[in-house]
């Protein structure tokens, strides 16, 4: 067997990547070169996770954001599929639309967190809102997309099979496009993680995003690491629990 | 089954850049019929078959099936595409019942015809294949299967064998001849290749391209029961060269 063939195993390196990282991380700290309140220590920001656990925080602030997380994106995602496919397949409606989203979905959604704040006040509406703003145009045009590359030959089969309107959305189009609308889903999902930190670090009494706030007004780094960490780690679980459900469904497409 | 195709024009485009694609094209097809249009790309061959499925509208002319009009698409009229033409996400057996439930026929029904039509395309071991583990042939086959089983009165076939190579080509030619004696089904088959029109249909319309039309009509009366000796009969060889010298010999209308 070839020796070098551990080059090829993609876990490996990538795990390689993060160590290297860690190892590098735990030797600056060791030496004391950097004064530990700008960068604490791998065990420090262990042992801040620790605490946090022990009291509950750590639990309450991850379903707090995770469950805003989902549910503005759970609205999204509803919202864009039935309208993208109906922007993608009929070109009244398209012509109608895509110039409005066009340009709504420039305006960064962070901006829209005063105006939210002032129409439904510090509760989770507004928070679940802003994720759903920030993130339906990207999927409604991404799905859209995806729509109009739906080979012609497709659709005209299922017409000359007899086929009619609705049950050709539901049978030829929304098969054909459910990988690219899973990976729009997946990639978007990034932005909807951004929106709610934001969200918490301007208005919230808990979630991940406020817990980094407070750890900033204490000059706890340590626990601002562990702010950064847990929600790196919860989107890349999502990232690739996507990816898996796309192996799993969609395997005619690999 | 009567299909009458009388003075079709077809233009796309409006006003000045409207361009004719179509002109005065009329044939007609009765029940067992197996018929062919050949032509060069840009003969509108293609455009003939598009207006017949009712996926398109003829600018003037009119194409009716048993005496009514044809409006739109419909189960009555099969089609069979060159490429893209399988679900990719259903397995063969799926893809078959597919135009069947559309139609809305019962589960029993489709079932049973499901497995008829495989079987009489020769893939019944292939039931539970995607299409992607298909080789190019039997993915068109799988196609046809789809077309018949919804029970067309007439099956367009637009190039159905233009992505495969040669050898598999000729395979499917002869399935296909085998599949129209047996079956007695009516189809209408659109090709560049002379061989496969002359090999397969019992009337050939050539076409010209610029714009779009017939202008010559050959019956094609050969013994076909020996394919592989009738591509090097003297009659077929002979009929072949005549058409063949009379394609080459086309110019788009007016410019000569």
């Amino acid at each position: 067997m070839d020796r070098r063939s551990w080059i090829n195993e993609p876990w490996l390196l990538g795990a390689a990547g993060v160590a290297v990282v860690l190892i590098l991380w735990s030797l600056i700290t060791s030496t004391g070169a950097v004064d530990k309140l700008f960068l604490p220590s791998p065990a420090a920001v262990l042992s801040a996770g620790q605490q946090q656990a022990q009291a509950g925080l750590l639990w309450r602030d991850f379903t707090a954001s995770v469950g805003r997380v989902f549910g503005g994106f759970a609205l999204s995602a509803a919202v864009a599929l039935p309208l993208g496919i109906a922007m993608g397949s009929n070109v009244v409606i398209c012509r109608l639309l895509e110039p409005l989203m066009g340009l709504i979905r420039y305006m960064p959604a962070p901006a829209f967190i005063p105006l939210l704040i002032i129409y439904f006040g510090l509760g989770e509406l507004p928070k679940v809102l802003l994720i759903f703003i920030g993130t339906v145009f990207f999927n409604t045009l991404m799905i859209m997309d995806a729509v109009k590359f739906v080979p012609r030959e497709l659709i005209e089969t299922a017409l000359t099979l007899g086929g009619r309107g609705l049950p050709i959305l539901t049978r030829v189009v929304t098969p054909y496009i459910a990988p690219q609308v899973l990976d729009a889903y997946r990639i978007n999902m990034a932005s909807a993680w951004n929106l709610v930190i934001v969200a918490e670090l301007v208005a919230a009494t808990e979630g991940l995003g406020k817990r980094i706030s407070l750890a900033q007004r204490f000059l706890r780094t340590d626990e601002i690491f562990l702010g950064l960490i847990v929600v790196g780690l919860i989107g890349l679980a999502i990232d690739l629990s996507f990816r898996l459900l796309m192996r799993r469904t969609c395997s005619w497409a690999n | 089954m009567h299909l009458q195709v009388s003075n079709v024009c077809k233009s796309f485009g409006r006003g000045s850049n409207a361009k004719l694609v179509l002109d005065q094209v009329s044939f007609s097809l009765e029940s067992g019929d197996f018929k062919a249009l050949v032509g060069s790309s840009g003969s509108g061959k293609s455009t003939v078959m598009r207006l017949i499925a009712g996926l398109d509208q003829p600018s003037s002319g009119v194409i009716s099936m048993d005496g009514q009009p044809v409006r739109g698409p419909g189960s009555d009229r099969g089609m069979v595409f060159q490429k893209y033409s399988l679900y990719p996400w259903l397995t063969a057996a799926e893809n078959v019942a597919f135009g069947m439930q559309l139609q809305g026929r019962s589960k029993q029904e489709v079932r049973e015809r499901t497995s008829y039509f495989l079987d009489v395309v020769g893939l019944a071991d292939s039931a539970r294949r995607m299409p992607r583990e298909l080789s190019g042939g039997m993915q068109q086959r799988v196609a046809i299967a789809r077309a018949l089983a919804a029970e067309p009165k007439l099956l367009l076939l637009d190039e159905p064998f233009g992505a495969l190579d040669i050898q598999i080509r000729e395979s499917m030619q002869e399935f296909l001849h085998e599949l129209w004696r047996q079956t007695g089904l009516t189809a209408l088959l659109i090709t560049h290749d002379l061989e496969e029109a002359l090999l397969l249909a019992s009337e050939v319309h050539i076409m010209a391209p610029s714009p779009g039309r017939i202008v010559r009509t050959v019956k094609v009366d050969l013994d076909r029961r020996d394919m592989a000796h009738l591509r090097v009969s003297q009659p077929f060889l002979e009929l072949r060269e005549d058409l063949a010298r009379s394609l080459r010999g086309l110019e788009p209308a007016g410019v000569r």
